[in-house]
């Protein structure tokens, strides 16, 4: 999981169905992320309810996306500087905070997940900073699994 | 100089007394007892299955060299010196693999009443997990 929202479908065995996913509850927030959340629910009736498919393990694991090497090492970064921040280190913990954004830089839980701890504002102008640094560097932030563009 | 080490693994914390922070190392020992690895002349071992490592770097005057055992099994060893600690991730390998297999990993929380929640309690249903943040 690298950002939120992130929904995920299993199955009656616990068998991943549909894999991490952006999808919002509602249409509040469309105009903003571009995201119309009726695509996603229209899905999730119709599998609830039997009338329509849930992705095959192929079609799910052909856009899973794996962790990756720097990944990891950004989570264990994360891990330690949270242990350092929950014992009052708040300083000593900064650079492992940091050090995890860059080895991670897409990984948005991390990123605006530690900013309140931080001191930082995740709703203001920090996080909008670190958002358009990441968007007009050619990225999205929002990554969902297939077209789900507003109408 | 030796200190006591804080290893963050595997969701939880272990100390190791006399670690050098420098060069974080742990006793054979504690290897098995804590991370569940026993070395072995094949290499490191869990059960039936063993990984090759470079004996030579891992044995040291200070026990078993974290760095070297976390190489051998692709897992990212981070350090913080100053306070003795240190967090020894999941290897991507072993991660992407567990992810690939379509299991979804089971996990245990609370609810707003502090009453435990499992994964495995919704077998038989169709879960929707949702991750949301209000900041």
């Amino acid at each position: 999981m690298i950002n939120v929202p992130t929904i995920l479908w299993i199955d009656e065995e616990g068998r991943i169905a549909r894999p991490n996913d952006v999808a919002f509850g509602s249409n509040d927030f469309k105009e903003m992320t571009g995201i119309d959340s009726e695509l996603h629910l229209e899905r999730l009736r119709a599998w609830v309810r039997g009338e329509g498919p849930a992705m095959t393990p192929e079609e799910t694991r052909a856009v899973q996306t794996l962790p990756t090497a720097a990944e990891q090492e950004a989570r264990a970064e994360f891990t330690l500087a949270w242990w350092l921040s929950q014992r009052g280190h708040a300083e000593d913990a900064e650079s492992h905070y940091v050090r995890a954004g860059e080895l991670a830089p897409h990984d948005f839980t991390i990123r605006r997940g530690s900013m309140l701890i931080r001191g930082l504002d995740p709703m203001g102008e920090d996080f909008m900073k670190i958002v358009n640094e990441w968007t007009e560097a050619g990225n999205a932030f929002y990554r969902p699994i297939e077209p789900v563009s507003a109408s | 100089m030796s200190a006591t080490l804080t290893l963050l693994h595997d969701g939880r914390s272990d100390e190791f007394a006399g670690a050098d922070p420098a060069r974080p190392a742990i006793s054979p020992e504690d290897l098995e007892v804590a991370l569940g690895w026993e070395l072995q002349p094949e290499g490191l071992c869990q059960g039936p299955m063993c990984v090759p490592v470079d004996q030579d770097a891992l044995v040291g005057d200070g026990g078993l060299d974290l760095g070297v055992f976390a190489d051998a099994l692709q897992r990212p060893l981070v350090t913080d010196e100053k306070h003795d600690v240190a967090a020894l991730g999941a290897s991507h390998h072993d991660r992407g693999e567990a992810l690939a297999s379509l299991q979804a990993p089971d996990f245990t929380l609370p609810d707003l009443d502090g009453n435990p929640h499992s994964l495995s309690d919704q077998r038989g249903k169709k879960v929707l997990l949702v991750a949301y943040a209000s900041w």
